[in-house]
């Protein structure tokens, strides 16, 4: 158990670094925050499971789920927020030259 | 009324896992609390609550959107990661328009959030009056609002209305 939840710690951390390399590699406001919803929301939520999975169901445990559930409702809530700004703002979204 | 019930059970709820393992003194102080955070700001709370009494939709969400949902979830972050790790960032954005039939706020919201985390997309505004949801794609297949529509919406949709409508 202990060590299924290490292997849930580590993928956790490996999505949320490839989450920060997306914010500094993708172009505009909207992509990055795709990248910040998506491995992030995965990366976060696998390093409170793997957690889980360490210390079992007691006071530590309990509250894990409840973060898990929060981040769950409020990470998209937020991208939603910040990109719903940079519309009303008149920020244009980045189109690529060329068609592929 | 029923409102401030449906929060004071939430609450409630939310202060005994937070208070893990349950005893009795955590548990009337709980009800202190929650009870007097239902008196404050129960009118706050969602609307439709009558939606919390009826067993076929938990069933439905449950048993149907759960899963659909974690499944999407779990592609669409390695669909993000794929995309960010390449080299050559395959990538085609724009802003589409989808159409959708539901109406209340928390179908709305459930909708939104869905579409944030599957594949590729992401709500940026929706306008409730006429029903069409703004999505920013990473990689636009479709144009035109029917395809789209059925292309991001088409499996969360029929499963929200039979839940939260």
């Amino acid at each position: 158990m202990v060590i299924a939840g290490f292997i849930f710690i580590s993928i956790g951390l490996a999505f949320n670094v490839i989450g920060c390399i997306g914010i500094i590699r993708l172009p505009d406001v909207y992509n990055r925050m795709q990248a910040a919803t998506k491995c992030v929301t995965a990366g976060t939520c696998g390093i409170l499971f793997g957690t889980f999975l360490v210390t079992g169901l007691n006071a530590a445990g309990a509250k894990i789920i409840i973060c898990m559930i929060f981040i769950l409702l409020t990470t998209p809530t937020a991208a939603h927020a910040i990109s719903r700004a940079a519309l009303k703002n008149g920020i244009e979204p980045f189109k690529k030259n060329g068609d592929k | 009324m029923r409102r401030r019930l449906a929060l004071f059970i939430a609450a409630l709820a939310i202060w005994m896992l937070l208070s893990w393992p349950p005893d009795s003194q955590h548990l009337l102080a709980g009800i202190a609390a929650a009870g007097l955070t239902a008196l404050l700001c129960g009118d706050l709370f969602i609307d439709g609550t009558r939606l919390f009494t009826r067993p076929s939709r938990w069933g439905y969400f449950l048993i149907g959107y759960l899963p659909l949902f974690a499944w999407q979830c779990l592609k669409a972050n390695i669909d993000a990661a794929w995309r960010i790790l390449h080299p050559d960032l395959p990538i085609n954005p724009g802003i589409v328009q989808i159409k959708t039939s539901l109406t209340s706020d928390i179908g709305l919201t459930f909708l939104a959030n869905s579409i944030t985390l599957i594949p590729g997309t992401m709500c940026v505004n929706i306008d409730k009056d006429k029903g069409i949801l703004y999505i920013h794609w990473i990689n636009v297949k479709a144009e035109d609002s029917e395809t789209a529509t059925r292309l991001i919406a088409g499996k969360f949709e029929p499963l929200l209305k039979k839940i939260f409508e």
